[in-house]
C-alpha cells in the first residue's frame, strides 16, 4: 500500500473532526473520498499533507511512518496536495505558480520537462503563461492548481474538490485529465462533493459522515448502493 | 486590457528602467546615489531648494532623522511587505539596538567598568542582541497568524518600553548619557561631532545603501520566493514544500537586524537615550510609512520613510493666520495619510504583485 491511514483522530481545539479514520490507497489507484459538507474530507487531506497534526493514529506513506513528519518533508517524500479553494498565488504568474510547485526540486532540466508536460496537459495554461494567477477564471485556476501539484513529481496526488465551482463541461474535462494523470502513473486520492463524477471515475471510494468512514467499496458498487444513491447522488 | 500584458512590459518608470541595458540601469542608480549624498546641500539649489528646506527646518538633523526612519521602513518592509507578517511592535527592535549600544558604551551603564566600549565595538554585539530578540519574539509567536500575531508584537514593544521604564539596569527616564559617537577624524577634528549632523546622515545613507543591496539579493533568491509564497497563501506555500516557520523566523530576524541598525545609529548620534524615546506611536508611524509608500516594494518603503519623517518637519514654522501649523502636525499628517490611502490603497509606489494580491482579496470579500 502506498498510503495507509490507521485509526486517525484529529481535533480543532475542542471540536473533534475525525473520529478514528482508517483508509488505504494502493499504488496506481484513484481513490475517492465522498461526503457532505463538514464530514471531514478536507480535514483528512490536511492530515495527510501535514497541514494539521493528528491527535491519534498513524499515517504511513510508502512504508514509512509520516505521522509526525513536517509538511515540507512530506512533499519531498512524494505527497503533493492541490489545496481546498485552489490556493493559487495571485500575484505570481502562471509560470511562477508552476515553478513554485517544483520548489523542492533541484534539477533544472527535469523541471523544464515537467513544465512542458503541464502545458501539454493544460494548453490553456500555456496561453496564460505570463498572466497573474489572480486574473485567471475559476476553471483555469483549478487547472493551474492541479498542474502545480504535479510539478513536484508526486507519487501521491491529493486533490481537494477539483470540481468546485466549475461549469459541468469543465468538470468532465478536469476528471478526464485526472484519469489521464493516473494512467501516466500517479496515484490519486481525491475529495469530492460531486459524488456522481467521483464514483464513476475512481477505482475505489470511501464515504465519510461526521468524521467517520461509514462505507467503502469500488466506485461502481457505491454508485449502485441505494443508501449512497439516496444521500449523495440525488436520485430518490 | 492589461489582462494579457506581462509584468515586465508595463509602463511607468520601472517598466522603462527594466527595459534598458544593464549599464544604463547602473548609471541611473549611481546618479541617484550621488544625488542622495548631495542632499545636505539641496537648500542651495535655486527655486526648488527653499521649498524643500524651509526656514523652520534644521536640515542636517532632518536628514539624519530621515535616514533612520528609512532604515526602519526598509526593515519593517521585509517583515510586513515581503513575508506578510503584521508587526505592530517594530520599535521594540529599534529600542533593543539602541539600548544594547548604550549598555555597552555609556558611563551610566552597570557594565561600563567591564566594557566601556567604543561605539563601533558595540555595534556587532548590539545587532546580534536584536537578532536574538527577533528570534525570541518570533519562535513562540510565528505559529500565530494575522491579527493574533499583530497583537503579540504590539505587546512585545510595550514590554520592552515598560522594562526600560521600570528597571534599574535600564534606568527609565534618567536614561543613558554620553554614549560615544562613531569613530574617525578629519584634519584633527572628529568627523562625528556634536554640532554637525551631516556626517551622521552620510553614515546613515551608506548603511541604507548596504541594506538595500542585501535585501535586494535576498528578495531575488530562494528566500525571497519563499516569503512571497508565504505572503500570498501560507497554506499553499506549505504544501509546495516551503518551510514556512523557518522563513518567517528569518524575516523576523532580518527585520530585527535592520531595526537594530537604526537603533545603534540613533544612539550614536543622539548620545543620549531614555525610555521616552521608544513610544508605541513610533511603530505605528513606521508601519504607516511602509503601507503609504507601497508595502512589498523597497522604493515605496524608502519614500514612506522619508515622508513620515519629512512631513511633520515641513510643517514647522508654517502658519495660517495666527495658527501655527506645526501644532497640528499630527492631525495634518493623519489627514495626509488618509488621503493617500483613499486615493492609492496599494501605496504611492506599489509593488505590482501586492496590487494583484489586494485585488484578489477584494474578490474574496465580495465574490462576483
Amino acid at each position: 500500500m502506498l498510503l495507509e491511514i490507521d485509526n486517525v483522530t484529529l481535533a480543532y481545539g475542542r471540536i473533534q473532526a475525525l473520529h478514528g479514520i482508517s483508509l488505504t490507497v494502493g499504488e496506481g489507484e484513484v481513490v475517492a473520498l465522498i461526503g457532505a459538507n463538514g464530514a471531514g474530507k478536507s480535514t483528512t487531506m490536511r492530515a495527510i499533507s501535514g497541514l494539521r497534526p493528528v491527535s491519534q493514529g498513524t499515517i504511513r506513506f510508502d512504508g514509512e511512518d509520516i505521522t509526525k513528519l513536517r509538511a515540507d518533508l512530506r512533499v519531498i517524500r512524494g505527497v503533493s496536495q492541490s489545496p481546498e479553494g485552489r490556493g493559487i498565488f495571485p500575484g505570481m504568474t502562471v509560470r511562477e505558480n508552476l515553478e513554485m510547485g517544483a520548489y523542492t526540486r533541484k534539477v533544472r532540466s527535469e523541471i523544464d520537462e515537467d513544465l512542458q508536460r503541464a502545458f501539454t496537459l493544460f494548453p490553456r495554461l500555456k496561453e496564460r503563461e505570463k498572466q497573474a494567477g489572480g486574473t485567471l477564471s475559476g476553471g483555469e485556476q483549478q487547472m493551474l492548481a492541479v498542474g502545480r501539484a504535479l510539478m513536484s513529481r508526486p507519487k501521491l496526488l491529493l486533490l481537494d474538490e477539483p470540481s468546485m465551482g466549475l461549469a459541468p463541461m469543465l468538470i468532465q474535462q478536469i476528471f478526464d485529465i485526472i484519469v489521464e494523470i493516473n494512467q501516466q502513473g500517479t496515484t490519486v486520492l481525491l475529495v469530492e462533493q460531486n459524488a456522481q463524477q467521483a464514483l464513476s471515475r475512481a477505482h475505489r471510494a470511501y464515504v465519510l459522515e461526521t468524521g467517520r468512514i461509514v462505507k467503502e467499496g469500488t466506485g461502481a458498487d457505491l454508485l449502485n448502493d441505494p443508501a449512497v444513491k439516496d444521500a449523495y447522488l440525488g436520485v430518490a | 486590457m492589461s489582462e494579457k500584458a506581462s509584468f515586465r512590459s508595463n509602463g511607468g518608470v520601472r517598466g522603462w528602467l527594466g527595459r534598458q541595458p544593464v549599464w544604463v540601469r547602473w548609471l541611473v542608480i549611481l546618479v541617484a546615489a550621488v544625488a542622495a549624498y548631495m542632499l545636505p546641500y539641496i537648500g542651495d539649489v535655486p527655486v526648488i531648494g527653499p521649498q524643500i528646506v524651509t526656514e523652520g527646518i534644521d536640515w542636517p538633523s532632518a536628514l539624519f532623522n530621515m535616514s533612520y526612519y528609512v532604515l526602519l521602513a526598509l526593515g519593517l518592509n521585509v517583515v510586513v511587505g515581503y513575508a506578510g507578517l503584521l508587526d505592530l511592535g517594530y520599535v521594540g527592535f529599534f529600542a533593543v539596538g539602541a539600548y544594547g549600544t548604550a549598555l555597552l558604551t555609556s558611563p551610566d551603564s552597570i557594565l561600563y567598568e567591564d566594557t566601556g566600549w567604543k561605539w563601533l565595538m558595540a555595534v556587532p554585539a548590539a545587532l546580534i542582541l536584536t537578532m536574538i530578540a527577533g528570534v525570541i519574539l518570533g519562535w513562540p509567536t510565528l505559529r500565530l497568524r494575522g491579527d493574533y500575531l499583530a497583537i503579540v508584537t504590539l505587546g512585545f514593544a510595550e514590554i520592552i518600553r515598560i522594562v526600560a521604564t521600570s528597571t534599574d539596569v535600564l534606568r527609565g527616564d534618567r536614561g543613558f548619557a554620553s554614549i560615544p559617537h562613531p569613530p574617525g577624524s578629519w584634519g584633527g577634528e572628529p568627523i562625528f561631532g556634536v554640532t554637525d549632523a551631516i556626517p551622521y546622515f552620510w553614515l546613515g545613507l551608506t548603511v541604507i545603501i548596504l541594506v538595500i543591496l542585501g535585501v535586494r539579493n535576498l528578495d531575488r533568491s530562494r528566500v525571497g520566493r519563499s516569503w512571497l509564497a508565504i505572503r500570498e497563501d501560507e497554506e499553499a506555500a506549505e504544501v509546495m514544500g516551503v518551510r514556512t516557520f523557518k522563513y518567517k523566523l528569518w524575516a523576523f530576524a532580518i527585520g530585527a537586524f535592520i531595526g537594530g541598525l537604526g537603533g545603534v545609529l540613533f544612539a550614536g548620534e543622539q548620545s543620549f537615550i531614555n525610555s521616552q524615546t521608544f513610544v508605541l506611536q513610533f511603530s505605528i508611524l513606521v508601519l504607516a510609512g511602509v503601507v503609504m509608500g507601497g508595502s512589498g516594494n523597497m522604493a515605496g518603503a524608502i519614500l514612506g520613510g522619508v515622508l513620515i519623517s519629512y512631513i511633520p518637519d515641513r510643517l514647522r514654522g508654517l502658519s495660517v493666520g495666527d495658527t501655527d501649523l506645526y501644532e497640528y502636525r499630527f492631525a495634518l499628517f493623519g489627514a495626509v495619510i488618509i488621503i493617500i490611502m483613499v486615493l492609492r490603497p496599494q501605496g504611492l509606489i506599489p509593488s505590482r504583485r501586492r496590487a494583484m494580491e489586494l485585488k484578489d482579496r477584494e474578490k474574496e470579500v465580495a465574490p462576483q
